[in-house]
């Protein structure tokens, strides 16, 4: 499995993507929309992470770029903001897409991953 | 039933409302004074005329009886006196006649004498003798029952008096006979220079007939004194003939006269009077004041029933609607000031959203990183082998970790509070969704001996809601309603029928029961009284948001030591509402 993620802060981008790489998962990070779309064009990945808000593009841009040119690309949106109106954007914008709140729990991420790639039916939890 | 208890009752909701002045909205009314104001003022303007009307007819018919009592009294009299007058007069006049009629020789002869009294017996009743007496004062001829021919009058006053004014008439004395009598005498001059007196007695039976004849009202009766004061007619309350009358004797007038008089043992007594000229009598007319006044204290009891009939009836129907007037104006005045509660709650919960929400946005992301961190440094402890076996630090980290996990979920559960994952709205069967929630408290329930009571109303039907924001709605107030009580409570969830439009569902534990102080603030996120207890104060903010979500309300009642419900009403067909946070 190769995972792109994406997101502004480096030190979380870096770490989790150390802590996936420890688990045998292929995981490359990048902290501009930029980076990512320049780096598909070099490498094929599975599933991007995608922090849902970050300056210059959002993630449901930046994923909207990232299908066009990867069509069978799987995505998950991660979001440290609770705003109601970046959710009901991340539902709609994907069918298969998966939304997680940070802080992020390393096993429920890699559980979505897995199911995302399966291409199963999207389901969310109730969050408290 | 004690006055204090009726009044409990009675009491409007008004009455009591000046101890909730100290709240934040404060009324815009002294919902007592204006009540009092009003009664008072109404009560004044609309009692006032009836009262004085009352008043005022009774010094006018008070004044007026007792005018009409006087002018009675004195017509009475004086009707009265003309018929004694006359009487007397009569008598005098028939001697007057007899004198000028017959000469002085013709009287002494006691035939003459005879027939002329036997005449005056038949013509006017009451003579009882008849006799000449000559100017030396010797009776020369005497007709009646008695042996007086011969009698000197000389030395008696009566016979002074006849010379001197040539008529007499004498107060009632007992002749020999012990009757009552008066005596008649008139004096002739003759032309030769000398006199004669022709005198008669008259008995005074007639004269008593005459005034007990008399209709007088008021309990009185209507008699003759002299004027020294002695009885000369029967009387029924004053005394005996020939005695002092128990009245003190009426001042002179020449005309009649009506005074009131306090009479023994203190009643009022009228007393209508008349001197008869040319003679020693006081003709008397005495009635009691109460009897005459009778019908009147009639009227005067009936005029009071009438007032007071008429002040219950006005006072009853100004307090019925001064009561209702200010009970409305109180009510609508509770629903503003209730609706400024509620504006300004709902005001404090956006803000308090925000903030919360703002908190949790700069808190999350710093979290997250410290998460990855620690994650990762978990990680190499145990995924690498040149790191690996230092239990100590693993267990460091994981404390470090599990602490972030719990921020985490302070965080999303204040992002939660502030705005709610979509609503998903589909068809939810109440009853069902209690049963799924008791499901997964049912265990706990038992184990503590807690009993459960539904009652859903068969007319619910299935609403248009979100199924996972109802069960956990509903799965809060359990927790909380479970969480107040001791073991072996009791919990009772209704589910009923609110409108057309709206159900709700009640949660009544028999717990602790919530303070006053703590009811106000209970929906605010992080407001707990269960923080030893390990609670966030965030179950019931969430709740709130929850419901508002749904497009519900929700609202609690507590007792503290009874037990606390809450209510929560939800629409049928959930709408969207707006987010706290925008």
């Amino acid at each position: 499995m190769r995972v792109l993620l994406v997101d502004d802060e480096e030190e979380l981008v870096s770490a989790l993507a150390e802590r996936l790489s420890l688990r045998g998962i292929d995981a490359d990070w990048v902290c501009t929309c930029y980076d990512a779309l320049e780096r598909v064009e070099s490498k094929t990945f599975d599933i991007a992470v995608l922090d849902v808000k970050m300056p210059k593009m959002s993630g449901l841009e930046l994923k909207r770029r990232l299908q066009e040119k990867c069509p069978d690309m799987k995505f998950i949106f991660v979001t440290g903001h609770g705003s109601e109106n970046d959710f009901r954007a991340a539902l709609t914008e994907a069918g298969t897409a998966y939304y997680l709140v940070k802080p992020l729990n390393i096993q429920t991420l890699i559980d979505k991953m897995n199911q995302a790639l399966k291409g199963m039916e999207a389901s969310h939890e109730l969050e408290m | 039933m004690s006055i204090m208890s009726i009044f409990e009752r009675l009491k409007p909701d008004f009455w009591d409302h000046g101890d909730t002045d100290q709240e934040r909205f404060k009324h815009l009314f002294n919902f007592r004074r204006i009540w009092k104001l009003t009664v008072a003022l109404t009560a004044g303007v609309a009692l006032s005329p009836v009262i004085s009307m009352a008043v005022f007819d009774y010094n006018v018919t008070h004044d007026a009886m007792e005018s009409e009592i006087v002018l009675r009294t004195s017509r009475l009299v004086s009707n009265s006196r003309r018929s004694v007058s006359f009487f007397l007069t009569e008598r005098k006049a028939a001697l007057d006649f007899i004198v000028h009629h017959q000469t002085v020789q013709k009287l002494n002869d006691s035939a003459v004498l005879t027939e002329l009294l036997d005449a005056l017996q038949k013509a006017f009743t009451g003579f009882t003798d008849v006799g000449v007496i000559d100017a030396s004062g010797r009776q020369r001829t005497y007709v009646g029952p008695f042996e007086l021919t011969g009698k000197d009058y000389s030395d008696q006053e009566w016979f002074e008096e006849v010379l001197a004014r040539g008529v007499y008439i004498s107060d009632v004395f007992l002749g020999y006979r012990q009757l009552p009598h008066l005596v008649i005498a008139v004096k002739h001059n003759l032309p030769d220079g000398s006199f004669y007196v022709l005198r008669a007695t008259v008995d005074t039976k007639r004269f008593n007939d005459l005034l007990s004849g008399l209709q007088v009202d008021g309990g009185g009766d209507a008699f003759i004194v002299n004027q020294q004061g002695t009885i000369q007619t029967p009387t029924r309350w004053h005394g005996k003939v020939l005695e002092k009358m128990s009245l003190p004797v009426p001042g002179y007038s020449p005309a009649t006269r009506v005074l009131q008089y306090q009479g023994v043992g203190g009643k009022s007594l009228v007393v209508g009077y008349a001197y008869i000229a040319e003679t020693p009598f006081i003709l008397m007319i005495v009635k009691h004041w109460d009897e005459l006044m009778k019908p009147w204290y009639k009227t005067r009891k009936e005029l009071f029933a009438f007032l007071a009939a008429s002040i219950t009836v006005v006072l009853l129907v100004i307090l019925g609607v001064a009561t209702y007037l200010v009970n409305k104006l109180h009510e609508t005045d509770e629903k503003r000031v209730t609706t400024l509660h509620h504006m300004e709650y709902s005001e404090r919960m956006a803000s308090i959203g925000r903030l919360a929400a703002g908190v949790a946005h700069e808190i999350n992301n710093p979290l997250a990183i410290i998460n990855e961190k620690a994650g990762l440094i978990h990680d190499i402890f145990i995924l690498k082998e040149e790191y690996a076996g230092d239990q100590k630090l693993i267990g460091l980290v994981e404390s470090v970790q599990s602490s972030v996990e719990r921020c985490g979920a302070v965080t999303r559960r204040l992002l939660s509070f502030a705005r709610h994952m979509d609503v998903d709205i589909r068809p939810v069967k109440f009853k069902e969704l209690i049963e799924e929630v008791l499901g997964f408290l049912g265990k706990e329930a038992e184990y503590r001996g807690i009993k459960v009571n539904v009652e859903v109303w068969d007319q619910i039907p299935t609403i248009e809601s979100d199924r996972g924001k109802l069960q956990q709605i509903l799965l809060n107030l359990v927790n909380n309603a479970f969480a107040a009580m001791a073991d072996g409570g009791r919990l009772d969830i209704k589910v009923y029928r609110r409108s057309a439009e709206s159900i709700s569902v009640e949660v009544t534990d028999n717990g602790c029961g919530i303070p006053e102080v703590d009811l106000k603030r209970i929906f605010e996120p992080f407001f707990s009284t269960k923080k030893t207890k390990g609670g966030t104060g965030l179950g019931l903010s969430i709740t709130y948001g929850l419901v508002r979500e749904l497009g519900g309300d929700i609202r609690v009642e507590s007792a503290v030591g009874k037990g606390t419900s809450f209510t929560v009403t939800l629409p049928l067909k959930a709408k969207q509402r707006k987010r706290l946070d925008t």
